[in-house]
């Protein structure tokens, strides 16, 4: 899930216009952006895809570190796609948001300045090729489950957004499982080392769905405006009984000695991540918090020349234009 | 500072001799860059053949507050749609 802990807003609006209004949602039809919506909801939006936005953008900088160093041609050339995917989500994405009335460089401001934040699972440094397998088949296949019921959600253009996202997303998560089956099948080594970026990824992968949620009040209002569809443990219970028989294909262990089948509840009982270990990230204090700010930073810096330069060209073009008809 | 690219309107033909589609939106300085970022945007696998890029600024839109006076006319003329008619069976197709 790239949205974590996302707070929603309170409204104080005319109780029969937010009755008018979850009328509309309970009926399941979409909210368009020039139509009237409670403040509360247009806020939390904006927090929401916003995040989500970020988090795609961001979510280049661990898989870049590995373009220029992947093992062959086409894993390269593969690779370089499901980045400028990622680049295509997130300006799907910013786009969704802007239309609730905030700008491009509002929210990338706003990102820089650490008003809003990207998921944490970005924080976590990919150390050799194994963990852009890992990366693929567990960050995109948890990015899924959360996606996947948000092709439902009642604002029009985000959930417009998502279809397009989850038509692209699978592609991402089986080029990781290619590449872990790859490795799992290779060399004792090769072996080891996908067996160890499991290790590392698992639990930050469970916490991208975040804190169990089912006492939120703001995960309540959000469930009723059908911006969230289903509470964090639902969709995180879903993740690994999805992933344990795909980790046993690999002949991989997951890290996790309290992890077992429950016949009762049809899934399996498995063992919370460190919840610390996650506000500490969320707070800025993950690995690589600083890395990533800096290398944002330092794109959107040295990418101001070239912004501008393009828009002095067109406005010449376009007074050259006017001055010859 | 207000540089901010301009925000643009993308449209899209699919294969199959269809309309251009609204697919989204995207920013860019000028319309020939526009088609460019809509190409990298928009049809990394195949959507399309044909890209129509308009400024977001140059639409006129109805107002979701007329929905009701501006399409009740067509609601209210359901002898528009030819199953309004009872054709009998023995006329055969029609």
């Amino acid at each position: 899930m790239y949205a974590q802990m996302v707070k929603s807003e309170a409204t104080n609006e005319d109780p029969e216009k937010l009755a008018a209004f979850q009328a509309r949602i309970d009926a399941g039809e979409k909210i368009e952006p020039k139509e009237w919506m409670p403040e509360g909801y247009r806020k939390t939006l904006i927090r929401q895809i916003g995040q989500h936005a970020h988090s795609e953008i961001v979510g280049q900088l661990p898989e870049g570190n590995w373009i220029t160093r992947a093992p062959t041609l086409e894993r390269k050339a593969i690779l370089l796609a499901k980045v400028q995917d990622e680049a295509g989500h997130g300006l799907y994405l910013y786009c969704a948001a802007e239309t609730l009335g905030v700008s491009r460089d509002e929210l990338t401001e706003a990102l820089l300045s650490g008003k809003m934040k990207y998921s944490s699972i970005f924080n976590y440094p990919t150390l050799n090729w194994a963990d852009i397998g890992a990366v693929g088949w567990l960050v995109d296949g948890a990015a899924i489950m959360n996606q996947v019921p948000l092709q439902r959600t009642s604002f029009g253009p985000y959930s417009r957004a998502m279809i397009r996202i989850c038509k692209e997303e699978s592609f991402h998560q089986r080029q990781g499982y290619d590449i872990m089956m790859k490795m799992a099948q290779g060399t004792p080594e090769q072996k080891a080392m996908a067996q160890d970026a499991l290790n590392r990824f698992w639990y930050p992968s469970l916490m991208m769905f975040g804190p169990s949620d089912k006492d939120s009040v703001h995960s309540a209002q959000s469930m009723a405006w059908k911006i969230k569809i289903n509470t964090n443990d639902e969709l995180r219970q879903k993740f690994v009984d999805q992933t344990v028989p795909q980790a046993e294909y690999l002949g991989l262990t997951i890290p996790d000695p309290d992890l077992r089948w429950n016949e009762e509840k049809g899934g399996y009982d498995f063992s919370e991540p460190d919840w610390s270990e996650f506000f500490e990230v969320i707070k800025g204090n993950g690995p690589c918090n600083a890395e990533r700010m800096e290398a944002r930073q330092k794109a959107w810096d040295d990418g101001a020349w070239f912004r501008e330069g393009l828009m002095a060209h067109a406005a010449k073009r376009a007074a050259r234009k006017i001055a010859a008809e | 500072m207000s540089g901010e690219w301009p925000l643009w309107e993308i449209f899209i033909r699919g294969q199959h001799g269809l309309n251009h589609r609204h697919v989204g939106s995207l920013h860019a300085p000028d319309a020939e860059m526009a088609v460019k970022h809509a190409r990298d945007v928009y049809t990394r696998r195949n959507e399309g053949v044909s890209i129509w890029v308009v400024r977001s600024a140059a639409i006129t839109a109805s107002s979701p507050s007329e929905k009701g006076p501006l399409f009740e006319p067509s609601n209210s003329k359901v002898y528009r749609h030819p199953t309004f008619f009872d054709i009998p069976e023995d006329v055969g197709k029609m």
